[in-house]
């Protein structure tokens, strides 16, 4: 697929997607949300990818929904079913982010707004500028809360606080987003880029394997019963145990050496 | 494929350039599979799978469209699946992937489901002018209920892993890579059992399925009575009162 709203670039087992319509602040039209999965979908099956950054071209990091976009759907087709649009157009690709087995790092250098924010909260690992902002705007459009924020938000920063940020939509700023858990680290705007490269890279040099059956667990357990969880981890782990890198790790330990992850 | 590990066999559809659709020679080969391990006392469970990405997309569609009425009647395929459910040993499918029209129906002739994460069941035959015709209409109810059952079969949407457990048509929703393990590894704890009791066990749940619950009941106390006509019954209760572990023959 050619991408005309994003760039999609691969460089040393690292992915990089960048959402790429900087004059309206990377609000996410039906292109680039088609696009965006695609390249997720490319990134997930690519052996030489190892780790995906998501980030954002010019000041923000995205607006969320294309509102001009969406009133010209209105104008040619009158009322929409704004749940079927969430069907098709984000809720597969929360699942998918959520899915592939592959460390994302969101790489946040300015405003994530609505569906933006949730694409945040959809990624492994969050980084984010001192200047960026994070905006759950959906009331204040009118609209409930939508592709996976009032899932994922509770689960952050507990009831009451998703709620009063729901309410107002007004922006939460990074150092607050950090106190709050909702972004590993901040770091000056200037430094943002290099950061996420570098934390991707140290992962891509990771073992990527089991950094799959960390995120497949831990997205489990946020879901299930600790006996279910418990259960799900024994079963990944009868699987971990078998594989190349376990038994290299655990040469490497005995010979004193750094092992070499090969993720088999 | 069929391979023996321990006291269980394993069948592997192996059609994986047509997603293990079920071809009239691929259900002769399952099914001649299949009685060779009911006739081999060394096997006390059977384990199904269609390998690591699916299970079955179904039906051999292109095998299907060619068939006449008279044709479709006289070859019959539905008795295929009245084999596989009326088999006497416990049959447990090991779902990767999806399992969808007839591949779905030979999951629900089977005991026991293991499935992983990202599998999916679904019976899409209303999508191309027919509908379940190897047992759908007639298991499903009685695994999920009317309602899903009728949504499942009139739109032909398939259902994910997790709306299946819950639905009571998974017994365990697993990783992927461990669903074989899983599955195997409940077929070898049934084949530690007395096989006698196994089948008993086995045709008396099925009962369940087919009669009212007085004929049922008195169907299961009069195999109730016949299991202690086994050796097996005898050391088994033995070895409860021994404290030991029992050894069973299957006599």
């Amino acid at each position: 697929m050619e991408y005309a709203e994003i760039t999609y670039t691969v460089d040393g087992g690292v992915a990089r997607i960048t959402l790429n319509r900087p004059s309206v602040l990377n609000a996410i039209s039906d292109r680039m949300a088609r696009e965006f999965s695609d390249a997720l979908r490319v990134s997930a099956s690519d052996t030489g990818v190892r780790v995906v950054v998501v980030t954002g071209a010019g000041r923000g990091f995205s607006a969320g929904e294309d509102l001009n976009e969406l009133m010209e759907h209105r104008r040619r087709v009158g009322a929409l079913d704004m749940g079927e649009r969430l069907r098709k157009k984000y809720n597969p690709i929360i699942l998918q982010m959520v899915s592939t087995p592959k460390p994302i790092i969101a790489s946040v250098n300015g405003v994530a707004a609505g569906a933006g924010f949730s694409l945040v909260l959809a990624s492994d690992l969050r980084l984010a500028s001192d200047k960026a902002s994070f905006i759950p705007a959906f009331s204040r459009v009118g609209l409930a809360p939508d592709s996976g924020i009032s899932f994922f938000l509770p689960r952050v920063m507990g009831y009451a606080r998703s709620l009063g940020a729901l309410f107002t939509g007004e922006p939460i700023d990074a150092q607050t987003a950090e106190r709050l858990g909702l972004v590993n680290r901040v770091v000056k705007h200037e430094d943002l880029e290099g950061a996420s490269l570098e934390l991707a890279r140290r992962l891509a040099e990771g073992p990527s394997l089991a950094y799959s059956y960390a995120k497949r667990a831990v997205n489990y357990a946020l879901n299930h019963s600790l006996e279910e969880a418990l259960e799900y981890e024994a079963s990944l782990q009868s699987v971990a145990g078998r594989t190349e890198d376990h038994s290299e790790a655990l040469t490497a330990f005995i010979e004193k050496r750094k092992p070499t992850f090969k993720g088999k | 494929m069929v391979e023996k590990r321990n006291r269980v066999g394993l069948i592997t559809l192996n059609r994986p350039s047509v997603r293990n659709a079920l071809s009239t020679q691929l259900m002769r080969e399952l099914l001649a599979a299949l009685e060779s391990l009911a006739g081999d006392n060394e096997v006390g469970a059977v384990v199904i799978t269609g390998g690591p990405k699916f299970f079955s997309a179904g039906a051999d569609i292109k095998e299907m469209s060619e068939k006449t009425l008279v044709e479709a009647y006289l070859a019959d395929m539905g008795r295929f699946w009245d084999a596989v459910g009326d088999y006497p040993k416990p049959l447990i499918a090991a779902v990767n992937g999806y399992a969808y029209g007839g591949g779905l129906e030979m999951v629900l002739a089977c005991d026991i489901v293991v499935c992983s994460e990202d599998a999916k069941f679904g019976q899409p035959e209303i999508n191309i002018g027919v509908f379940p015709g190897a047992g759908g209409t007639q298991r499903l109810p009685r695994i999920v209920g009317k309602y899903r059952a009728m949504e499942m079969i009139l739109t032909g949407r398939p259902i994910s892993a997790q709306e299946a457990y819950m639905l009571g048509l998974a017994n365990r929703v697993v990783p992927a890579e461990s669903v074989l393990d899983h599955a195997l590894g409940i077929a070898s704890e049934i084949a530690s059992k007395s096989p006698i009791a196994v089948r008993l066990a086995k045709e008396a749940v099925k009962a369940a399925f087919n009669t009212t619950l007085d004929a049922g009941l008195l169907f299961e106390h009069r195999l109730f009575y016949m299991a202690f006509g086994s050796e097996d019954k005898v050391e088994g209760m033995a070895a409860f009162l021994e404290k030991r572990e029992p050894k069973f023959k299957g006599r």
